[in-house]
């Protein structure tokens, strides 16, 4: 028999693991998956969380619910991959031989990475949103906060799900709003990046949103260090931010395993061909999703599409055929904008954010780049299409792995 | 897209000044726009933009932690060579894209 191990059983590996099963034959091929954890969280729902937009539950599964039969769960700690002799080695010190590997152990935020921001403040007046404790800590704190300076901060890039602090931003104005208490709160969203917005075209037709909703921008912020005892953040150039209550996204780090191993980047991503999957590790190791370190957007709508490339990649690989450079970098995400609207955008390694419809060119139902209340229905309906068809590798109708440029106000400006 | 005539030659650029063709960079135009951006070039200058350069041709992704490990310089140090967003300014002298995100 031959082995195909997958690490990692979030939303990339969990869907590999169902696709796969169905492409690979059964008396050929072994499937194994590994993760340590015991539930599988819908992460997208972390932003609706902290508003009481989603309760705790909605958000948790078994995480052996949607491994289908005949893939085999081993619930241990990985320790590192030999690649040399194609062998991973679990905390236990049992070892797993393996044909094919493919890596989907994702990326989780490391708080330890900046100075003072995991110390005695930490879910207390410094949170995070993405994890399931951060989201629900920040949750009960929201309840009954009253109010000040509140800023939402990005320690630096990349991160995973990259509009989800601006989406945090929006949610908040009008969560304050509802509780008649937006005059009391300062909302400040602080980025290393130059602004909110950084594509020309999302600049233009979005920018209004901030002034709308009355958020203040700091951008071009490296943050140094948390000085807890003054309350504020400050970056390398001496710029500082002071704040009651900091909702900050931490760096965003991939799994220790791949520094135990000897291939990860300085932020533990794995090197992978952007077009193929492939790691540029070794030939039968394949990777997925947010462990990556392929320029394309660290999202669950990027999983899914780059899955189809990977499970035709992977048939290739086997048939001895070469592989479809057929990953186009697409992502697709609708940002919450707050009041029930929402934005919807599609792009991918070449094409920006533009206006158009989606997914049916002309048609839509759904607006590309533009507020509205379907697209907010969109996002919630979404959960749903998660739990059901996302991840158990059924295809979602209209959407497309590739990028479609019908219906999409696409000009010629190449910056 | 737009040009611009920098140290003599015509340059294709974005509406924010960034090259689009790093084929087109060269040493005279780059301290032209360092120049633009209130840097004088010195040697520890032109290192950064070399090591700016490399990244990019392969195709890997420049956050400030990364130059910051680079060897290269420290992120102190960066921000004393670029200050105010070292990594766009250098990435502008550099003749490489605006580091961006999603939208």
């Amino acid at each position: 028999m031959k082995e195909l191990l997958i690490l990692g059983a979030g939303t990339s590996g969990t869907m590999m693991s169902n696709s796969l099963r169905k492409a690979l034959p059964q008396e050929k091929w072994n499937i194994s998956i590994v993760d340590v954890e015991d539930t599988h969280y819908y992460q997208p729902g972390f932003l609706f969380l902290p508003f009481d937009i989603y309760t705790p539950k909605q958000l948790k599964r078994n995480i052996d619910a949607f491994i289908p039969k005949g893939v085999h769960l081993i619930q241990n700690k990985i320790d590192r991959i030999d690649k040399d002799q194609n062998t991973v080695i679990l905390q236990d010190g049992v070892n797993i031989r393996y044909d094919i590997l493919i890596i989907a152990t994702g990326c989780h935020i490391a708080p330890e990475e900046i100075e003072g921001m995991q110390g005695p403040r930490w879910h207390k007046t410094i949170f995070d949103f993405y994890t399931f404790d951060g989201a629900k800590n920040l949750r009960d704190k929201l309840r009954d906060w009253e109010g000040g300076k509140l800023v939402v901060h990005i320690s630096e890039m990349p991160i995973k799900c990259p509009v989800a602090p601006l989406e945090f931003a929006f949610l908040c104005d009008s969560y304050f709003s509802n509780k008649n208490m937006r005059d009391q709160v300062e909302i400040t969203y602080v980025t290393p990046m130059s602004g909110a917005f950084t594509k020309p075209v999302a600049t233009k037709e979005l920018s209004y949103l901030l002034e709308q909703k009355n958020i203040k921008i700091v951008p071009d912020f490296n943050i140094e260090k948390v000085d807890t005892d003054n309350s504020k953040i400050i970056d390398y150039g001496g710029q500082e931010v002071a704040y009651d209550l900091l909702v900050t996204v931490p760096t965003n780090m991939g799994d220790e395993m791949t520094l135990r191993s000897g291939f990860g980047d300085e932020l533990n991503y794995v090197p992978t061909n952007k077009f193929t999957l492939q790691s540029k590790v070794k030939e039968n190791i394949f990777v997925i999703g947010d462990a990556t370190d392929l320029p394309a957007s660290k999202a669950g709508s990027v999983a899914h599409f780059q899955s189809d490339t990977l499970t035709e990649n992977i048939q290739l690989y086997i048939a001895g055929k070469p592989l479809k450079e057929s990953f186009d970098g697409h992502s697709n995400c609708f940002i919450e904008t707050g009041n029930g609207k929402a934005l919807l955008i599609d792009f991918n390694y070449d094409q920006e954010p533009v206006k158009g419809t989606f997914p049916i060119p002309g048609i839509g139902p759904l607006k590309l780049l533009k507020e509205s209340r379907i697209n907010h229905f969109g996002k919630l309906a979404f959960k749903w299409i998660y739990w059901n068809m996302l991840i158990t590798g059924k295809p979602i109708p209209f959407v497309s792995s590739r990028m479609k440029l019908a219906g999409k106000e696409i000009s010629n400006n190449d910056d | 897209m737009n040009e611009k005539t920098l140290a003599g030659y015509c340059i294709r650029c974005n509406d924010q000044g960034y090259l689009t063709d790093l084929e087109q960079w060269n040493k005279e135009v780059a301290s032209e726009i360092a120049q633009e951006e209130g840097i004088s070039m010195t040697d520890k200058h032109w290192e950064v933009i070399d090591y700016l350069q490399d990244q990019c041709r392969k195709e890997v992704a420049i956050t400030i932690r990364k130059v910051g490990k680079s060897g290269v310089v420290n992120i102190k140090e960066f921000y004393q060579l670029f200050p105010k967003g070292p990594l766009k300014t250098a990435s502008k002298i550099a003749g490489i894209p605006k580091p961006v995100s999603c939208i």
